[in-house]
């Protein structure tokens, strides 16, 4: 008994301890709703497909210069050494460009992710990696439903590599590379508030020539990056994927953590001591 | 009974080290044929292991942008966790239920869990690609409560120690270390509780890992019910295990098994084939459900749909019904089909929700290349000789010294 006694309590503070935890979670996932982030609004109407803006993410992300544009395929995904890339779509309308790279999730999927919060969303707006943080799991890559970070097989020291929304300049007060280079005037930097009122306006000036649709308004929870195009997104190669933010997936199963920790335990050990004793009155 | 455990005898008045020592040395011969297999597989799965942290991951894995976890995080860790669920499943049934039939078995299954989870942590360590970080999510420095997989690592490293405590009585009667040996007993019934509470959460956690990648896994696999049909099929899963890894071990180790044990083992391998069936009945009847939830009738006539219908009655349905049969009608070698009938369906609905399913429209499809098995390999035989190495020392398959038992 007594042995059982000191096992009780045992678990006892397990289940303190295990609370303390499970209240932590509970405090953390979304409640990003009130800040207006900053962001980038892209017109892929304005876009010449000049593809400047990769090589000034290269430049000022140190990564390799992108080749002239006759080697380049018309479709491609961004990678361990391109961040950003401005792919060519024949449509509907004629040729249309459309520049990829990371959306800035309000509620990131990689942020929830990370289990050393190296992938952070900042208060500013950009979901940024942190190096001295990350431990190289890549589950930020499994959760990304844009399929964003991206990871250096090759390198004994891999990065995660991302647009970061240029957030270096941004502490200095400047605005991110692409939109300070943009000779088409395509990227158009402000909050996600003013960039939903200019998209609006542009939309309301110009109805032949948008579709009345604003991709990133609510697409995973709301992305700071959002896009204006003459023609429904689907013809530009972009997914069609749930409103609400993707960390609310997980919330259900995370929250019934505390709740297993503090029942479990009790129902284990009271089945324990019933089980005991009815064993033993025959027996004896 | 002391007769057949010298080590308990001997231990008295030598001192510690020189025990060690002469535990160390092997014992039994040398060139058997699984040492012969395993000797060159391990060596070159060692030399791989240098390779993959000297050139990085991609020098030996052929994991792609889109198909970031591949073998050894879709097989060594997804689908070799859900089969250490039989230690958790046994504890329950012998330190909760009370029921005493199974306590034979209980050691060795707590083992075989405990090395499965310090090889499939270690498995995770070499997928990790900048794992001198390993340590900031348990210090306490970078804390991302809100992701699953810190829950699941946290429960990890909790577990291994709860199961290292259901175990070390073991330890305790093999270096004859009588006073830590009741310390360490009275501490079981706590490990054990804790034990099965993380059990329950990582078994589904490991399925609550995949839940945001909704749009990536093919809809057959994809459903929020992911962490409630990985909890429940860890529990057959693990016991099918027990049985297959009992079945091999009865007769490798027979010398070591009382004969006492060895009449139970019948009666053992029964009940748990009627709780196999009972839970396979229960997993089944949940995927029914979450299939007529998720309306998918036109994905049916597709190849993952053949291949979805070949999972679900080939290898839950069929086997149950032989677990089913197997039990009525007494037959022990039906049981040992449907157990291994069902440890392929397991392996094939973990790698179908991880790596088959996973990006299944992407472009470049991952195929696992031979480096990723051979290494797969390493950490499996490693297992066995640190498995048989501890079997053939401590009490965990003969019975307990005499003087371990009064308490």
């Amino acid at each position: 008994m007594s042995i059982n006694r000191r096992g009780f309590f045992k678990v006892l503070g397990l289940t303190g301890a295990a609370l303390v935890i499970g209240r932590e979670m509970k405090a953390a996932p979304g409640g990003n709703g009130d800040i207006d982030f900053r962001g980038v609004l892209y017109d892929s109407a304005r876009c010449k497909g000049c593809r400047g803006c990769e090589y000034d993410c290269a430049e000022a992300n140190g990564l390799p210069l992108p080749g002239p544009a006759k080697d380049i395929p018309p479709i491609r995904h961004t990678s361990e050494t391109k961040r950003t890339v401005v792919n060519e779509y024949k449509t509907s309308k004629g040729t249309v460009f459309i520049k990829m790279q990371c959306m800035h999730c309000s509620e990131p999927a990689c942020a929830s992710a990370c289990l050393t919060q190296a992938m952070h969303k900042t208060k500013a707006g950009p979901v940024i990696w942190r190096g001295e943080k990350c431990m190289g799991c890549r589950y930020c890559m499994i959760s990304c439903p844009f399929d964003i970070p991206k990871f250096e097989y090759h390198s004994s020291n891999p990065k995660i590599q991302k647009c970061d929304m240029c957030y270096n300049r941004l502490k200095t007060g400047e605005i991110p590379a692409c939109v300070a280079n943009c000779p088409n005037d395509a990227l158009f930097y402000g909050t996600r508030r003013q960039l939903i009122k200019e998209a609006r306006k542009r939309i309301v000036e110009n109805p032949k020539l948008y579709v009345d649709y604003l991709y990133g308004e609510h697409e995973a929870g709301g992305t700071c990056w959002m896009y204006l195009s003459p023609v429904p997104f689907k013809e530009l190669g972009m997914k069609e994927i749930q409103k609400a933010s993707y960390p609310a997936l997980t919330k259900g199963f995370l929250y019934s953590v505390p709740s297993i920790f503090v029942l479990f335990p009790a129902l284990l050990l009271g089945i324990h001591q019933a089980t005991k004793k009815d064993n033993q009155t025959p027996e004896e | 009974m002391s007769e057949n455990n010298p080590i308990a005898i001997d231990n008295d008045g030598k001192p510690i080290w020189k025990f060690l020592w002469s535990e160390l040395k092997p014992k039994g011969k040398i060139f058997t044929p699984f040492n012969i297999i395993s000797v060159p597989i391990i060596l070159l799965g060692l030399t791989l292991i240098v390779i993959r942290f000297w050139k990085g991951l991609g020098s030996v894995t052929n994991l792609t942008q889109e198909v970031p976890w591949g073998l050894w995080i879709g097989f060594d860790v997804v689908t070799g966790v859900a089969f250490a669920g039989g230690a958790y499943v046994l504890t329950f049934m012998v330190y909760i239920l009370n029921m005493k039939k199974y306590k034979s078995i209980v050691r060795v299954t707590v083992l075989n869990g405990f090395l499965a989870y310090v090889f499939y942590a270690g498995a995770l360590l070499l997928d990790l690609g900048r794992p001198w970080n390993v340590i900031n999510p348990i210090i306490g420095n970078n804390f991302g409560v809100n992701s699953v997989l810190f829950l699941v690592a946290w429960h990890f490293l909790l577990y291994m120690i709860a199961q290292l405590i259901e175990f070390s009585p073991a330890i305790a009667e093999w270096l004859g270390a009588k006073r830590i040996h009741k310390l360490l007993s009275g501490m079981t019934i706590a490990a054990v509780i804790f034990g099965i509470t993380l059990s329950t959460l990582h078994q589904s956690g490991l399925g609550a890992l995949y839940l945001m990648a909704k749009e990536k896994i093919h809809p057959l696999w994809y459903s929020e019910f992911i962490p409630i049909m990985f909890f429940v099929s860890s529990i057959f899963a693990g016991l099918s295990m027990v049985i297959f890894e009992g079945s091999i071990s009865h007769n490798v180790f027979q010398k070591q098994i009382s004969e006492k044990d060895h009449k139970a083992r019948t009666g053992i391998i029964l009940g748990l084939s009627k709780i196999c069936a009972g839970t396979m009945f229960a997993y089944f009847f949940l995927q029914v459900l979450v299939f007529i939830h998720n309306r998918h009738w036109d994905l049916l006539n597709t190849p993952m749909g053949y291949w979805y219908l070949l999972e679900m009655f080939g290898f839950v349905l069929l086997p149950m019904m032989l677990f089913y049969f197997s039990y009525r009608r007494n037959n022990i070698m039906l049981v040992r089909v449907a157990a291994i009938l069902t440890i392929l369906g397991i392996i094939l609905n973990r790698l179908n929700v991880t790596v088959i399913g996973f990006r299944w429209d992407a472009a470049i499809h991952y195929i696992p290349s031979w480096m990723e098995v051979v290494v797969t390999l390493t950490v499996l035989f490693t297992e066995i000789w640190i498995f048989r190495w501890v079997i053939n020392r401590m009490p965990v398959l003969r019975d307990s010294p005499s003087w371990a038992s009064k308490h």
